[in-house]
């Protein structure tokens, strides 16, 4: 039942707002978030102390059962800490967005609650129905957020978000019932769509079939990602939203589709990634450079911090096709880091925009001077992105490169081969390996320049305003005309969970890593038994000490 | 024969109304002939009532839906028709959409003409008024859908699609004042007429090649003796003729002009009527040439898991049906969605979108239904997504026919048509813009809305064929549709009202308002708790009957027949 409030409140929430007048529909949504934040600690606190197989964290009811699908949720550490993610960007979103928003507040919060509700769905489904509906719904409350609160062009940019992502994920709902349909065909025309369930099946299937499979899952959820060629629609999303629709996007919204591709496409079909792995991290690869130099010409901030979202994800997602324990777990961490510090990016971003009308850095510079304790978070999160080690951005993104480093079993042979006659200690079963590593790591170096570089004239340099903007009390219309030069009180409060959260995972991250590692361990399994079966099927060339390394103790491992 | 009036008395309760109304309609008196639709929803609520309550299914002596007792002389009726179990649930849902319709059709005629005789202007003349003939075309109308349901017989078949269709034509003509609608109706029906020429061509030929009109001995003869060239020609000809019931391509060309001609709310009329029709018919063709339906002894019921599989004319359509069909499936989805993008009129949009949708259900009706299980069964996809249809789409019309311009130099108000139209409605005209918000992107298959739960079972149910392609058309298909009906959804939503132009105002009708929402909480409600209708139209299918006999138990409670054959003396 605890999951179900998770989801409803939110709901009831938005609903509220709707309902209410505009003058309430803050007061309504903070409370919501709130309740939502304290509730979803709570639940992290349950399932803290009664561990995941407790009943109290699992729900199913029939929802359809003509189809046999279920309204069912449940938690494992993953998703768990991407729901304490979603709760903690949700009051963020609402305290940000007071100054920035004056005129059609109940749709604003009612579409920011349905947004936190849908999310929240997509992260404690178990069915896949139900996972697909909060998936899909996301995109409603994000279109009208974009398209009504956006800047210029914002209508361009909430049909192209549209479209891209619906398109996508039909592609992968078709792949998802298909798989479905093979699973009851099994079972004597039972229909499920348990999620659990179909992993068993979709891992059986031979390894052409899975191949498929992954190209329709990854048609939906790496355009969420999104993967490098199909990235185009985020920059032009992320520039247009509003404040807290660009921290929403970055800091969950993208997460679903890494998050969906850890959910589905590592252990629904394991043999394809394993085959299709250096595919995929070139994609990753390719991302994270061209990303980087994308971001080194822009001169709007909040377009550079959105490509660099891009060569971030790609980080993410090279840490995921590793497919090692290390790359994996850097994975799910790099995506609450990037939701925390590419979520403070965008709202620091606002706050200017909200001073200044502008986000270019050909008119703003040495904003230091006139604003040092907005400089002061600045400079803290950039570093944070950048992966400045002791804060957070540092450990995942380490963590992922390292598992790309080791995920090869192409060890002792080429040049590696004249380095290390052997196989060292630590590599595990892979396509990847250093090149992949090492080409992705100039992507730290690319992710420095650019960012400092943008640093360099905004933050520090000779000041420079626009000379038309509302700043100070001499426009008192206005309505950010009430804003001070620096940041209020409740701008510093917005900020600061946030700034704590980045140095706390920078200096001990432990806690989350052991939150997530009996899960990561699940799936890699999954993975290992699913590689080594289509391996079987096909050739017995396969080294099978490579696999015993880290297999799991008990291989059998049932959420 | 009186036995045949068991599954009748919807259909008498209706033809009853029909009279009562054309009385009504030319009343003296203003209050008489306002009653008129009201008298026409009593009567559908009555034939409502009668269809969920009285009409027999397979199941003897139990009633599919009510779990009413019947007598053996009901069911060894309905023991003759080839989907008994369709019957109930196809009555139902056309009662149930056709009182939303009818709320939606209040006021389109006469509307001018009792203003004047209500200021004076004029007396009340009889020839002048239409509102008689209206309701009783819709009555008549309606009357004929539920007989296309209980069709046994090819004449039958053909009589019941005319009826359907005959009173339409003259529904679009008179729905308006403007030459628009003259010419959507005389175009509608000389196309019409070509589309019923064709599968009556197709039925004589049926009837040429077998030598009997009654479906269940075609379907025996074709099983027993294979489907010979001219009977395929035949079936393949009606097919082709009931294409233009349900606005397929290649019969598709009137489609987007009579919608545009014809009033929202008889446009909204003709999406779900001759649609129905069509589906109701191509459904009892296909289950005549195919499927494993089995006829021997007391009516047919759905063969399945092995059974199925083993019978000689196998569970599948003829290739040539199915050739026809998986061809006019792809491009009318195509078609109706590539199209649909590039018109400038909402109607027309919606015009072309209904073809589009007729494509989608066609999948259903390539897949067949394999073992009547909701999730396999092409059948019942296709009559769910009737149902969930019929809602969605009326609620759409609704919100257009909620909304007017002030009346231009003939006096008629106008019906808005251009997206501009529909630019901040949700702010302007709450009612209307959330109508249309909800109901188009349930149109889309947003889930968790009804559009989703109906075209999720038709890509089950497609994969389960083994029709892989088609399933990728129709998943590619709903992706284009994104790009009008996001253009429908979020204009009233998103988009601020167009302050320039002439502002659109409310009609005056309260019972379209009522419509629309009705339409719309229908769209969020069933879709979030729908597991009845899914139900009731897995059992339509013929799949697993609500009270679970096993066979045995089936074959001695139908006495009058009893291990008969099913080719059964005529009635007459």
């Amino acid at each position: 039942m605890l999951l179900i409030a998770l989801l409803l409140i939110p709901l009831v929430g938005a609903l509220l707002v709707a309902a209410g007048s505009a003058k309430t529909a803050r007061a309504i949504a903070a409370s919501t978030t709130l309740a939502a934040l304290a509730l979803s600690v709570w639940v992290a606190c349950v399932w803290r102390t009664d561990g995941a197989q407790t009943q109290s964290l699992f729900f199913a009811v029939p929802w359809a059962e003509g189809l046999g699908v279920m309204l069912a949720a449940g938690l494992d550490g993953v998703s768990l800490l991407l729901v304490l993610l979603t709760a903690l960007l949700g009051p963020i979103c609402v305290f940000a967005s007071f100054s920035a928003v004056k005129e059609r507040e109940r749709t604003y919060y009612a579409s920011l609650l349905a947004l936190q509700a849908a999310v929240t769905g997509v992260f404690i489904a178990k069915d896949l129905i139900l996972f697909y509906t909060c998936f899909e719904f996301t995109l409603v409350p994000m279109f009208v957020l974009i398209s009504i609160y956006g800047s210029t062009n914002r209508k361009k940019a909430a049909v192209k978000f549209f479209l891209y992502t619906f398109t996508g994920s039909i592609i992968a709902l078709a792949g998802l019932v298909y798989i479905a349909w093979r699973h009851a065909e099994r079972n004597e025309g039972q229909w499920t769509f348990m999620i659990d369930a179909l992993a068993v099946t979709a891992r059986s299937l031979p390894i052409e079939t899975q191949g498929w499979l992954l190209l329709a899952m990854m048609a939906g959820f790496a355009v969420k990602v999104p993967l490098f060629p199909v990235h185009t629609w985020l920059p032009l999303a992320h520039t247009e939203a509003p404040t807290a629709g660009s921290v929403v996007l970055a800091g969950v919204l993208l997460k679903l589709g890494t998050y969906a591709v850890y959910r589905f496409v590592l252990p629904f079909t394991p043999a394809a990634v394993a085959e299709y792995a250096p595919l995929l991290a070139n994609l990753c690869v390719i991302g994270i450079v061209y990303g980087g130099l994308i971001c080194w010409v822009q001169t709007d901030v909040k377009k550079l911090v959105a490509y660099s979202s891009v060569a971030h994800l790609g980080f993410c997602m090279l840490g995921m096709f590793a497919l090692n324990h290390t790359g994996v777990a850097g994975s799910i961490l790099y995506m609450i880091n990037h939701g925390l510090s590419t979520g403070a990016l965008f709202l620091l971003i606002g706050m200017v925009y909200e001073r200044y009308h502008t986000r270019s850095m050909k008119e703003l510079g040495g904003l230091g001077a006139r604003m040092p304790v907005w400089s002061t978070f600045m400079v803290f999160f950039t570093m944070a992105s950048v992966g400045l080690p002791g804060l957070n951005g540092f450990v995942s993104e380490f963590m992922c490169l390292m598992g790309t480093f080791q995920a090869s079993s192409a060890w002792g042979s080429g040049v590696w081969g004249s380095l290390a006659a052997h196989r060292p200690v630590g590599a595990t079963f892979g396509d990847l390996g250093p090149w992949y590593a090492i080409i992705a790591g100039t992507g730290v170096i690319i992710a420095a320049m650019y960012l400092l570089y943008m640093l360099g004239h905004v933050v520090w340099g000779k000041l420079r305003e626009p000379h038309a903007h509302d700043h100070g009390a001499h426009n008192a219309g206005e309505t950010n005309a009430v804003l001070p030069a620096d940041l209020t009180a409740r701008e510093i409060g917005v900020l600061a969970p946030l700034a704590a959260l980045c140095i706390f995972l920078g200096v001990y991250p432990g806690p989350v890593l052991d939150m997530i590692s009996p899960d990561v361990r699940n799936t890699l399994t999954m993975v290992e038994v699913g590689r080594a079966a289509a391996d079987v099927s096909r050739a017995p060339h396969e080294p099978a000490e490579a696999n015993a390394e880290h297999a799991s103790p008990q291989p059998e491992v049932h959420r | 024969m009186t036995e045949r009036l068991a599954f009748l008395w919807p259909e008498i309760a209706l033809f009853l109304t029909t009279c009562v109304v054309m009385v009504l309609g030319l009343s003296r008196s203003a209050g008489t002939r306002r009653a008129t639709p009201v008298v026409a929803g009593l009567g559908v609520l009555v034939s409502l009532y009668l269809a969920i309550a009285t009409t027999p299914g397979t199941t003897p002596g139990v009633c599919p839906i009510t779990g009413t007792r019947f007598t053996p002389a009901a069911t060894a009726a309905s023991g003759q028709l080839l989907l008994p179990d369709m019957v109930p649930y196809a009555k139902t849902v056309i009662a149930g959409v056709g009182l939303l319709l009818l709320m939606l059709l209040a006021g389109v005629v006469d509307r001018s003409e009792e203003a004047q005789i209500a200021s004076g202007k004029r007396v009340f003349d009889p020839l002048r008024s239409n509102a008689a003939e209206f309701y009783s075309f819709y009555l008549f109308s309606l009357t004929g859908l539920m007989l296309c349901a209980g069709a046994d017989d090819l004449v039958w078949l053909f009589l019941a699609l005319e009826l359907t269709s005959l009173p339409t034509y003259i529904m679009v003509t008179v729905s308006t004042a403007r030459n628009a609608s003259r010419e959507a109706g005389v175009k509608y029906f000389f196309l019409g007429a070509l589309g019923a020429a064709m599968f009556l061509y197709g039925f004589a030929l049926i009837y040429g090649g077998t030598g009997t009109t009654r479906l269940n001995e075609i379907a025996m003869i074709f099983r027993e003796q294979g489907i010979g060239t001219l009977p395929m020609a035949g079936v393949l000809l009606a097919l082709l003729g009931m294409g233009f019931k349900i606005a397929a391509v290649p019969m598709h060309f009137y489609t987007a002009d009579v919608y545009q001609g014809a009033a929202s709310p008889v446009s909204a009329f003709l999406a779900f009527v001759p649609k129905t029709a069509g589906f109701l018919g191509i459904l009892l063709l296909c289950a005549t040439a195919g499927w494993s339906y089995d006829f021997a002894g007391s009516g047919s019921r759905l063969l399945s898991g092995e059974a199925a599989v083993q019978t000689p004319w196998g569970s599948r359509l003829p290739e040539q049906v199915r050739l026809l069909l998986w061809v006019v499936a792809a491009l009318t989805m195509t078609v109706g969605n590539v199209l649909a993008i590039l018109q400038g009129s909402v109607k027309r949009t919606l015009a072309y979108s209904s073809i589009a949708h007729s494509g989608y259900m066609l999948v259903g009706v390539i897949a067949g239904p394999a073992d009547g299980s909701f999730a396999r069964s092409g059948v019942a996809a296709v009559l769910f997504y009737l149902a969930a249809y019929g809602v969605m789409n009326t609620g759409a019309f609704a919100a257009i026919a909620m909304l007017e311009r002030s009346p231009g130099r003939d006096g008629e108000a106008r019906e808005i048509d251009s997206w501009d139209d529909l630019r901040g409605l949700c702010a302007t005209h709450p009612r209307a813009g959330w109508t249309l918000v909800v109901c188009a992107l349930s149109l889309l298959g947003l889930p968790p809305l009804l559009g989703f739960f109906g075209k999720l079972p038709l890509f089950t149910s497609g994969i389960h064929a083994g029709e892989i392609v088609l399933v990728v058309v129709l998943g590619v298909n709903s992706a284009i549709a994104a790009f009008y009906y996001l253009r429908l959804a979020f204009l009233p939503l998103t988009e601020p009202a167009d302050t320039t132009a002439e502002p659109v105002a409310a009609a005056p009708f309260r019972s379209r308002s009522l419509a629309g929402l009705l339409a719309a909480a229908g769209v969020i409600v069933i879709g979030i708790a729908g597991g009845w209708l899914m139900r009731a139209s897995e059992t339509a299918s013929g799949g697993k009957p609500v009270v679970d006999d096993t066979p045995e138990a089936i074959g001695p409670a139908t006495p009058p027949h009893g291990g008969g054959p099913a080719v059964t003396p005529r009635h007459e």
